[in-house]
């Protein structure tokens, strides 16, 4: 194990008690309290503007928390190397001069040394990330020239290459189209040999409940986290859209109507 | 023939000032190239102006207390730009205003103040000239020695924390949750350009640096689509612009530093036409 600090196996792979966030006065995460175990792969639903994404950057270690605690086996976040924070793609500048061998290696980079050209090893350990998520073919391809899905598998070989314990995927699943959806959605299942943990924040709620493990309910409070059936109920629903969630009872589908449109609907 | 073509390019060189002139501006040429391509894919032009802007009170002030002597001008420059490039990086993140407006306030009064300073100088004109379109053709040995010294410094930088550098500024966030060092690194690559801003200041001063800081890389870019390659073909054509510059500056009697600049230019432009020519063929 290459990185530095201790963990705890016994630990949850995640652990947030009490989180709370403000940006300036207002309140993006109220009273956090959930924790992980090894191997899970978790759907993050809530409308735009319910913290999902702060969510992640405070796990993350990226933001940190006004008060509560998170830790991830049993150490303080913020000092650990093994999450990664896949961003949503439409804040990334994909004209950036890079391939994407470039990227996935740059998830290396707390490995090596200065100076010098990365060493076989992990050459090698790029290699294994890219067949890993089925891209070994296209390694040398400027990353403007790559599909929505193939970017977005880019990013995941880049966080295995890391040796990410836990993945925090922003959206991975917005704007793809429904084979890509399927491709990731089944690469993600595939992640779970290797002990990855997957937190995804999502909108589309059917695709939450037959997918992953549980669902993590948000709006800017923790609503519900629990199996498909205990969470997605009109109630809690109801409580997490208020007026901007449309049930579609046409037998089981439920949608939430707000996020249609919204391609990299940051606001 | 052959002979009057030859001769053409080596007058020039027989005077001393010429050489130690091509020598400085391929030097500088290359430093603004290769870290302007962190300028252009960050998108700090502004910043670039700013900060060369910037640093003329400084050098004003150097240029009052020690006669204009160009050694020390130089650390006057040097301290003035890293002071202002730290605090303008600080501005842009504490301030209420928008980044660039309160850039360019403190840009614009900085620059003031230092025209203020020198125009205190009753022969001013000739050498705020100098601070401001640059004085190529003037550079002593020392100068030569001084550039070539900062100018290693700042590759050398580069060159060691490349790969730290690339990630900040692609993904600060895969920077922040790889546990690099963001601030160091941010904070590195201000300190660099403020040397590199000081190091040029004497070839193309401070009214054009951004030309050299921006342009190149900017050309490169429009050509490769891999980093290493966008530096070496930026300093390409800094360097060919330093020559071309100072042979039109020599035989049509422009001032160097816009020579430079407009060749420069000129390589920008005509990249950029044929790359376009070319997308429009190749869409059809
Ligand atoms: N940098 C920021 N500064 C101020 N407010 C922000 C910032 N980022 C997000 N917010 C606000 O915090 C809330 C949560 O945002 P976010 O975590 O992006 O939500 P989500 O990802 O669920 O759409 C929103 O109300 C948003 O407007
Ligand atoms: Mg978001």
């Amino acid at each position: 194990m290459t990185h530095p600090l201790k963990h705890d196996l016994n630990q949850p792979i995640l652990d947030v008690a009490h989180v709370n966030f403000k940006f300036g006065e207002h309140v993006a995460l109220d009273d956090i309290t959930f924790h992980l175990h090894t191997g899970e792969r978790v759907a993050v639903v809530g409308p735009n503007g319910a913290g999902k994404s702060t969510l992640f950057k405070v796990i993350a270690g990226i933001l940190h928390a006004d008060s509560g605690d998170v830790n991830v086996f049993g150490f303080e976040s913020g000092k650990h190397d093994c999450i990664a924070y896949i961003p949503q793609r439409s804040v990334v500048d994909w004209h950036f001069p890079v391939n994407v061998f470039d990227v996935v290696m740059m998830g290396r980079t707390a490995m090596l040394k200065p100076f010098v050209i990365p060493g076989k090893q992990h050459q090698a350990a790029v290699r294994q990330a890219l067949e890993k998520v089925g891209m070994q073919d296209l390694a040398a391809r400027q990353i403007s020239q790559l599909s929505g899905g193939q970017q977005q598998r880019m990013f995941i070989a880049r966080a295995l290459a890391q040796e990410a314990n836990l993945m925090l995927m922003d959206e991975p699943l917005t704007g793809l189209d429904d084979p890509a959806q399927e491709d990731l959605l089944k690469l993600m299942e595939k992640l779970e040999q290797d002990k990855v943990t997957i937190m995804a924040a999502t909108h589309d709620l059917d695709q939450a409940a037959q997918h992953f493990n549980r669902i993590f309910l948000l709006n800017r409070h923790l609503i519900r986290f629990g199996k498909a059936k205990d969470v997605l109920t009109a109630e809690n629903l109801k409580i997490a859209y208020g007026g901007r969630l449309r049930l579609m009872e046409d037998g089981k589908s439920v949608m939430a109507l707000d996020h249609s449109c919204c391609e990299g609907g940051e606001e | 023939m052959i002979e009057s073509i030859w001769s053409w390019i080596v007058q020039p060189l027989t005077y001393g000032f010429m050489q130690r002139g091509l020598v400085a501006s391929i030097l500088v040429g290359t430093v603004c190239a290769v870290i302007g391509a962190f300028i252009v894919l960050r998108g700090m032009a502004f910043f670039g102006d700013a900060l060369s802007h910037t640093i003329l009170p400084g050098v004003a002030v150097g240029y009052l207390v020690s006669g204009g002597a160009q050694g020390s001008l130089f650390w006057w420059a040097l301290g003035t730009a890293i002071v202002s490039a730290l605090g303008i990086g600080m501005i842009s993140k504490k301030s209420q205003l928008r980044e660039d407006t309160s850039i360019g306030i403190v840009f614009a009064g900085m620059f003031a103040l230092g025209i203020a300073l020198i125009s205190t100088v009753r022969s001013y004109a000739v050498d705020l000239s100098h601070f401001l379109f640059g004085d190529v053709l003037g550079v002593s040995v020392q100068s030569l020695i001084t550039i070539l010294i900062f100018g290693a410094v700042v590759l050398v930088a580069i060159w060691a924390f490349y790969k730290q550098l690339v990630v900040v500024s692609f993904d600060p966030l895969l920077a922040a949750t790889l546990r690099l060092p963001v601030k160091f690194l941010n904070n590195l690559l201000l300190i660099l350009i403020a040397i590199t801003v000081a190091v040029s200041l004497q070839i193309v001063g401070v009214a054009l640096m951004v030309a050299m800081l921006v342009t190149p890389a900017a050309t490169a870019f429009l050509l490769t689509k891999r980093l290493p390659r966008m530096m070496l073909l930026a300093a390409i054509s800094a360097v060919l612009s330093s020559i071309i510059g100072l042979y039109v500056s020599f035989y049509l009697s422009i001032s160097s530093g816009s020579a430079v600049v407009l060749i420069c230019t000129l390589f920008f432009v005509v990249t950029w036409v044929v790359q376009s020519l070319r997308g429009k063929r190749s869409s059809r």
